[in-house]
C-alpha cells in the first residue's frame, strides 16, 4: 500500500514538474492541451449521458407499451357493415365487405396503385398491396385496418370517395374498397395492425 | 453588470449584433472579464453551485410536470407512475426531491458565509436583501413542491402550515379559507400549489439576476473584506473562477448523487409513501429538514400569533441584519470575538434544527426555547454590542498584501484556511 | 488556521453532543434489530428466488387481506425483479380475474387477468375492508416497505446517510411478522380484538393477528418453511415491489460516481494549472 502511495506521489510530482515545464517552454504546449482536451472531452461526453433520460422520459412508458391487445365481438356485424374499435388510442375498422366491394378491389393491377406494398403488420414488409394480402386470411370479406389517413392522421368516413372506399375530408384523399391510396397527397395504403380471428366471430387485435 | 468589458466586436454579425443588443459585451462583463478578487475561498462556490441546483430544479420539474396529474385523486398514483413506469422517471423524481434539499444545503452554507465574511455590509446590502427574498421565495417553493405528491406528510404539512395564517387577527381565517380555496386543504389547494409551485422558481431565477447585478456592481467581497484596490487584486472571471467553481460544482455533485442514487429517501419521510388522508393524522408530523429551526421557534413560543410572529421574525430578522451590525470591519477574520459568537449561532441553528425534529416535549421545548432567545439575542443584542466592545485586528492594506503574508502567521492565515493548496 | 482551530472545536462540541444525544433518544419506539439483506448497499441486487418465494407468501397468504395497487402483473417480467419469463408471468395473471368493461350491453364483466392489468385488490373499498377486519384497514402492500420506519434517534441517523442504510422498512415488517406469540408483560392491557406485538410502531396492540405460522407456505426448493424465513421473504418481495427500479438505480448510480469523481480530479489539475501563476 505504501508503495503503492509513492508510486502515486512520484508519479504526480512527475506530472506538476512536466506541467511546469510545458508551462515555461511555450514550445512544448502538447501537455497541457491534453489535459484540457481530456477535460472537455469528459465533460461534452457527461453532459450527452446526463441529456438522455431527459429525453427519453417522453418516450412511450413501460405501461403504454403494455397496453393489451383487444378482443372484438364481429358476430353482429353483417355484410356490407362496419365498426369501429378503440386500440391504442386510434380507430381500427372493421370490415366485413359485400362481394361487390371485394371484386372492385380485385380488379386493380398492383402495378397501377400508388403504393404498391400490403402495408400488413402480419405480413413481410415487401408483401404486395393484392386484395387477398389486404383482407384477413381466409375470410376475404373481412378488412381490419387502423382508421388513420396515412398523410397528416385524420380519421377517413367510410364508404366515399372516388373509389367507394374511405375519404378523408381533411385534405382528399380516396381510398379504395381495400383501404388503398389511389388519389390524394397520402403516401401510404391504411395500416393493417397486428391482429387475427380467434374464432369465426371473435378478432384479437395487437 | 456590464461595464468591466473593454471588448470590441471583431466579425462583422457581432459588431451587428453588438450595436442593436449588445448582449456579448454584457456576458463577457459580468461572467468573462469582470474582475473577481483572487483570494475567494471555497466558500465562494456556493453561489455558482445554486444557480447550477437552480437550473436543475427546473429542468427536472419541468420533466416531471410531463408525467403528473395535480388532483387529490390521481396525484399520489402519478407520482408512482412515475416511479414505476415512465423511462428514468424514478432518476427524476429522485433528483428533484433530493435536488430540493442539496439546494437548501447550499444555500445555508452560502448565507452562512455571507454572516461570517460580512458580506451584507455596506455597500452591498441590496445584494444581501435581495438575497434573503430569494430564501423565502425557496421556502414557498419547497413547501407547496413537497405537498404535490399528496402523501400524508404533504397533505398534513400544508394543513399545519397553511393554518399557521389563521393566527393573524381578524382577518386570519378568512385568510386561511382563501388559501384553502374551501374548509380545508383539498383539491383547490392543490390545484393552486401546483400552480405557484410551477411559477416561483423562475420569479427566483429573476431575483437571482438581480442579486448577481448588485454585487458585481459594488464588486465581490472577499474573504480579507477589503475592497480591491489595484489590478494585482483582481483576476478575471473567466477562466480563474469559471473553472475552480466549475471544479466546486462537480464535487457537490457527488454528494448529490449519493443522495439521489443510494439513498434516495434518507431526507424524505417514510409517512409520505401512504396517500394522504384527511381523517388520520400522522403520529409525528415533521416538516422537511430544511424547516426544522424555524419549526422549533415557532413551537417554542406558547402562544399560536406569537409563535408565528417569532417564525417569520427569524427571517425578518435577516433583512435588517446590515444595519444591526454595528461593526465598521467586514471580515470575521479579523474579529476576534465576532468569530466566536458566530460558530455559537451556527450550532444553536444546527440545535434548532434537531429540537425541531423531536416531539413537542418538555425537555425539547425548554432547549428550544433557550435557543430561539439566543437565536434573536444574537442579531439583537450580541451584534450591535460587538461593534462596540470588540477590538478588531489590523486589517491588511490590501488583498495582494494579505495573500502574500499567507500561511504564515494570523490573521491573514486563515484566508487560505479552507483552500486547497 | 485559526479558522480551522474553531471548527475542530465546533465539532469537538458537536460530538459531545452526539454522545450525549443517544440518552435523549432511547425509549421511543420498539428496538427494530438490523437484518442481512441482498440488495442492501451500494452494489445490493435483489435476490431472485427470495422474490419468488416471497411472492408466493404474499399470493397464499397476505393477499386474502392485502391489496398491491401498484403493482402489475407485467411488473412479474420486469429485469431487476423476480426474474420471471413474460410467459409465466401471463400464466400467473391468468389465475386471477379482473372486472373489466362496460361490454357493447353496458355491463361490467369478469375476465382473466392480462400482463397489463394491475393486481386486483380482496376489498372493493376501504370499507368494506374494515367492515370484514374488525375495523382495521389493512394497509396496500405496494409502498410499505418505504412507509415504514421506526425512529433511529441521533446520531444513528447521521451514520445511516453514510453507511446507506435504508433498510428500515424490510427490518420492520421482519420484525414484525417474528414478534407475536410473546407474552403479554404486566401491566399491558391488549384491547379485545387486537393482538399483542412488541415491534408494531404504533403502540404495541396490532389489529392483524398472526398471519403466518411455520409450515404454512410451501416450499420446494429446500428453504427452510419457518416464520422467520417466510418473514424474510416476504419483506424482500415488499422492498422489489415498492422500489421496482432499485438495482438500475444502484448500478446507474455506480456508474454516474466513477464518471464524477475522475471528471472532479481532471478539473482540478486544470484548475490548479490555470492559477499556478495567481498568488492567492
Amino acid at each position: 500500500m505504501r508503495k503503492l502511495i509513492a508510486g502515486f506521489r512520484y508519479r504526480l510530482n512527475r506530472f506538476r514538474e512536466d506541467a511546469t515545464l510545458a508551462h515555461s517552454d511555450t514550445a512544448e504546449p502538447t501537455r497541457r492541451d491534453f489535459l484540457y482536451i481530456a477535460t472537455g472531452a469528459m465533460g461534452a461526453v457527461g453532459a450527452g449521458a446526463l441529456a438522455w433520460p431527459f429525453i427519453d422520459q417522453m418516450n412511450p412508458d413501460a405501461s403504454a407499451l403494455a397496453l393489451a391487445s383487444i378482443e372484438v365481438d364481429v358476430s353482429s356485424v353483417q355484410e356490407g357493415q362496419s365498426i369501429t374499435v378503440k386500440w391504442r388510442g386510434k380507430p381500427v375498422f372493421v370490415r366485413n365487405r359485400t362481394a361487390k366491394e371485394v371484386e372492385e378491389a380485385n380488379s386493380v393491377p398492383v402495378g397501377d396503385l400508388p403504393d404498391p406494398l400490403a402495408r400488413n403488420s402480419n405480413l413481410p414488409d415487401t408483401a404486395e398491396a393484392t386484395d387477398a394480402n389486404r383482407a384477413a386470411e381466409g375470410k376475404e370479406a373481412w378488412l381490419v385496418m387502423v382508421g388513420i389517413c396515412t398523410h397528416l392522421g385524420c380519421v377517413p368516413l367510410g364508404q366515399q370517395g372516388d373509389y367507394d372506399g374511405w375519404f378523408c375530408p381533411c385534405h382528399g384523399s380516396h381510398y379504395d374498397t381495400a383501404g388503398r391510396i389511389r388519389k390524394g397527397p397520402a403516401p401510404q395504403n391504411l395500416l393493417i395492425p397486428p391482429y387475427e380471428f380467434v374464432s369465426d366471430t371473435k378478432v384479437k387485435i395487437g | 453588470m456590464a461595464g468591466h468589458s473593454n471588448y470590441v466586436p471583431q466579425s462583422a454579425a457581432a459588431k451587428w449584433l453588438e450595436s442593436r443588443l449588445p448582449v456579448i459585451s454584457l456576458v463577457r462583463g459580468s461572467f468573462v472579464d469582470f474582475p473577481t478578487p483572487k483570494n475567494l475561498n471555497y466558500w465562494w462556490t456556493f453561489g455558482g453551485i445554486l444557480a447550477v441546483m437552480l437550473v436543475a430544479q427546473i429542468i427536472t420539474g419541468v420533466v416531471l410536470v410531463m408525467h403528473y396529474t395535480p388532483s387529490t385523486g390521481a396525484a399520489f398514483n402519478s407520482v408512482e407512475h412515475i416511479m414505476r413506469d415512465v423511462n428514468f422517471g424514478w432518476m427524476l423524481r429522485y433528483l428533484h426531491a433530493n435536488g430540493a434539499s442539496m439546494f437548501f444545503i447550499a444555500v445555508y452554507i452560502h448565507i452562512f458565509r455571507g454572516m461570517y465574511y460580512g458580506s451584507y455590509k455596506a455597500p452591498r446590502e441590496i445584494s444581501w436583501i435581495l438575497g434573503v427574498v430569494i430564501f423565502l421565495i425557496m421556502m414557498g417553493t419547497a413547501f407547496m413542491g413537497y405537498v404535490l405528491p399528496w402523501g400524508q406528510m404533504s397533505f398534513w404539512g400544508a394543513t399545519v402550515i397553511t393554518n399557521l395564517f389563521s393566527a393573524i387577527p381578524l382577518v386570519g381565517e378568512a385568510i386561511r379559507t382563501w388559501l384553502w380555496g374551501g374548509f380545508a386543504v383539498d383539491n383547490p389547494t392543490l390545484n393552486r400549489f401546483f400552480s405557484l409551485h410551477y411559477l416561483l422558481p423562475f420569479m427566483i431565477a429573476g431575483v437571482v439576476i438581480l442579486h448577481v447585478w448588485a454585487f458585481h456592481t459594488t464588486g465581490n467581497n472577499n474573504p480579507t473584506g477589503v475592497q480591491p484596490k489595484t489590478k494585482q487584486d483582481t483576476v478575471p472571471f473567466h477562466p480563474y473562477y469559471t473553472i475552480k467553481d466549475l471544479f466546486a460544482i462537480v464535487v457537490f455533485m457527488i454528494l448529490f448523487s449519493w443522495f439521489a442514487f443510494y439513498v434516495p429517501n434518507y431526507m424524505g419521510h417514510p409517512d409520505n409513501y401512504i396517500e394522504a388522508n384527511p381523517l388520520v393524522t400522522p403520529a409525528h408530523i415533521v416538516p422537511e429538514w430544511y424547516f426544522l429551526p424555524f419549526y422549533a421557534i415557532l413551537r417554542a413560543i406558547p402562544d399560536k400569533l406569537g409563535g408565528v410572529l417569532a417564525m417569520f421574525g427569524a427571517i425578518a430578522v435577516l433583512f435588517v441584519l446590515p444595519w444591526l451590525d454595528t461593526s465598521k470591519v467586514r471580515s470575521g477574520t479579523y474579529r476576534p470575538l465576532f468569530k466566536q459568537f458566530f460558530w455559537i449561532f451556527a450550532l444553536v441553528c444546527v440545535a434548532l434544527g434537531y429540537l425541531g425534529a423531536m416531539p413537542a416535549e418538555p425537555k425539547y421545548v425548554f432547549w428550544a426555547r433557550i435557543c430561539t432567545a439566543y437565536y434573536f439575542a444574537h442579531f439583537l443584542i450580541i451584534l450591535p454590542l460587538l461593534g462596540f466592545l470588540e477590538k478588531p485586528k489590523p486589517l491588511p492594506a490590501s488583498i495582494s498584501e494579505a495573500v502574500l503574508k499567507g500561511g504564515s502567521a494570523s490573521p491573514a492565515g486563515a484566508v487560505s484556511a479552507p483552500e486547497i493548496k | 488556521m485559526s479558522t480551522m482551530i474553531k471548527m475542530v472545536r465546533a465539532l469537538t462540541a458537536a460530538a459531545a453532543i452526539a454522545v450525549a444525544a443517544p440518552a435523549l433518544a432511547a425509549g421511543e419506539g420498539p428496538h427494530i434489530p438490523r437484518e442481512q439483506w441482498s440488495f442492501a448497499g451500494p452494489f445490493g441486487t435483489f435476490d431472485k428466488a427470495q422474490l419468488q418465494r416471497g411472492f408466493k407468501v404474499y399470493r397464499e397468504v397476505c393477499s386474502a387481506c392485502h391489496s398491491l395497487k401498484q403493482v402489475s402483473f407485467r411488473n412479474l417480467a420486469q429485469e431487476g425483479g423476480l426474474g420471471y419469463t413474460e410467459e409465466q408471468a401471463k400464466t400467473i395473471a391468468a389465475d386471477y380475474t379482473v372486472t373489466d368493461g362496460p361490454n357493447d350491453d353496458g355491463d361490467m364483466y369478469e375476465r382473466p387477468a392480462v400482463l397489463a392489468d394491475k393486481f386486483p385488490s380482496p376489498f372493493p373499498n376501504e370499507q368494506a375492508a374494515r367492515a370484514s377486519n374488525g375495523g382495521a384497514y389493512p394497509p396496500d402492500f405496494s409502498l410499505l416497505a418505504k412507509a415504514r420506519a421506526a425512529h433511529r434517534g441521533f446520531p444513528w441517523f447521521v451514520f445511516d446517510a453514510f453507511t446507506q442504510y435504508q433498510e428500515q422498512g424490510p427490518d420492520y415488517i421482519h420484525a414484525l411478522l417474528t414478534s407475536y406469540g410473546e407474552e403479554v408483560p404486566e401491566g399491558v392491557t391488549i384491547p379485545e380484538g387486537k393482538h399483542y406485538n412488541p415491534a408494531f410502531l404504533a403502540g404495541n396492540a396490532i389489529g392483524m393477528a398472526q398471519p403466518i405460522t411455520d409450515e404454512a407456505v410451501e416450499y420446494t426448493d429446500g428453504t427452510p418453511m419457518t416464520v422467520d424465513q417466510y418473514a424474510r421473504d416476504v419483506a424482500a418481495f415488499m422492498m422489489w415491489a415498492a422500489e421496482p427500479h432499485l438495482e438500475d438505480r444502484k448500478k446507474i448510480g455506480f456508474r454516474v460516481m466513477i464518471f464524477l469523481i475522475v471528471f472532479a480530479g481532471l478539473l482540478y489539475f486544470t484548475k490548479q494549472k490555470l492559477w499556478r501563476n495567481v498568488e492567492h
